[in-house]
């Protein structure tokens, strides 16, 4: 196929999926007028049901909790995946033999280092925060956990990857990992105990508008968060592990 | 629709475009995260704040990770040949 039969083919097709966009587009509801039952239904009883002001979390974690189970398995298991093509290339290293062999890559700009000192204890605080909050205002244990696993990660960046390695055992992150998945779905059963269906709230819902709020939702977005945390810090490692740390930095 | 709306959707449909325009991958690395801001900004203007964090720490921090160890390995394996 020469230059011009592409540019046709492409020309042809871009117009075909242009018309089907604005078509689609033209059709939506206009914004602010949604227009499905269920959604209106969640927003109206949501606050007085649970007493949690973000609906968001609510459908994430109460009346979709079981979405979200798969969603954590998803996770789960795709950070499994990663772990078995990059640990079976290895030679059974445990830690201490990775950190004997890891480079003396400090990094050696202080620009570097003090802007990572002062991120680090902000974005920690503010992984916490949007964890905790979750249920109050936007945020939840998904995003907090990602950014608690980001915090970690400037470590690397401000110090060096044996910083790093020593902040996260291999053995104690793979647990956590397998914690917060396991400690969600017990969550579920949890519900059984009570006599409700499997991961129904089955907690008192608490004080509206606080961190007290939600029942047995805010367990679950804490297992979450902790799940997200550590399959974020296992990706990292193993990545570090194999193809950033054999790379020795260049002296700045 | 409001302006403010069609302007957030016109930066990020420039942004978008400038990230497969770009042919560099560690340059496109950064793009994509000044794309992400874009969507970020989109989904703020449209009153989604939950999916705006969710964008900021996806197109942040997890994907330009995973996308900065791949490259860092394919030029590793460049250099060996």
């Amino acid at each position: 196929m020469n230059r011009n039969v592409r540019i046709a083919v492409f020309c042809v097709a871009a117009a075909g999926l242009a018309a089907l966009l604005v078509a689609s587009v033209l059709d939506l509801p206009a914004f602010g007028h949604y227009q499905g039952a269920y959604g209106n239904q969640l927003l109206r009883e949501t606050v007085a049901e649970r007493h949690t002001t973000n609906v968001v979390t609510a459908i994430v974690f109460d009346y979709r909790g079981f979405d979200t189970l798969g969603e954590e398995f998803i996770l789960f298991a795709s950070v499994v995946g990663v772990t078995l093509l990059l640990r079976a290339q290895k030679d059974s290293e445990d830690d201490e033999h990775v950190l004997r062999k890891a480079p003396d890559d400090m990094t050696r700009s202080d620009a570097v280092r003090i802007g990572g000192l002062v991120a680090i204890p902000v974005l920690f605080l503010l992984g916490l925060w949007v964890v905790a909050f979750g249920l109050v205002t936007p945020g939840g244990g998904f995003q907090g956990g990602v950014l608690l696993a980001g915090a970690i990660f400037v470590v690397f960046l401000a110090a060096s990857f044996r910083a790093y390695y020593t902040l996260t055992p291999t053995e104690w992150v793979d647990f956590a990992e397998g914690a917060g998945a396991a400690a969600f779905a017990l969550l579920g059963l949890g519900a059984l105990l009570a006599g409700a269906s499997y991961l129904h709230n089955f907690l008192p819902s608490g004080i509206r508008g606080t961190l007290e709020s939600g029942g047995s939702l805010s367990f679950l977005n804490w297992a979450t968060a902790l799940e997200v945390t550590a399959a974020m810090l296992v990706l990292f490692s193993e990545f570090l592990e194999r193809y950033v740390a054999p790379v020795q930095r260049p002296l700045a | 629709m409001i302006p403010l709306q069609i302007a957030a959707l016109l930066m990020a449909g420039v942004a978008g475009t400038t990230v497969v325009l770009i042919r560099d991958p560690l340059r496109m690395t950064i793009v994509n995260t000044v794309f992400g801001l874009t969507l970020t900004i989109l989904f703020l203007i449209f009153q989604a704040p939950d999916v705006a964090l969710s964008m900021i720490v996806v197109g942040g921090i997890a994907y330009p990770i995973v996308l900065l160890a791949a490259i860092s390995k394919v030029r590793d394996e460049e250099k060996g040949e």
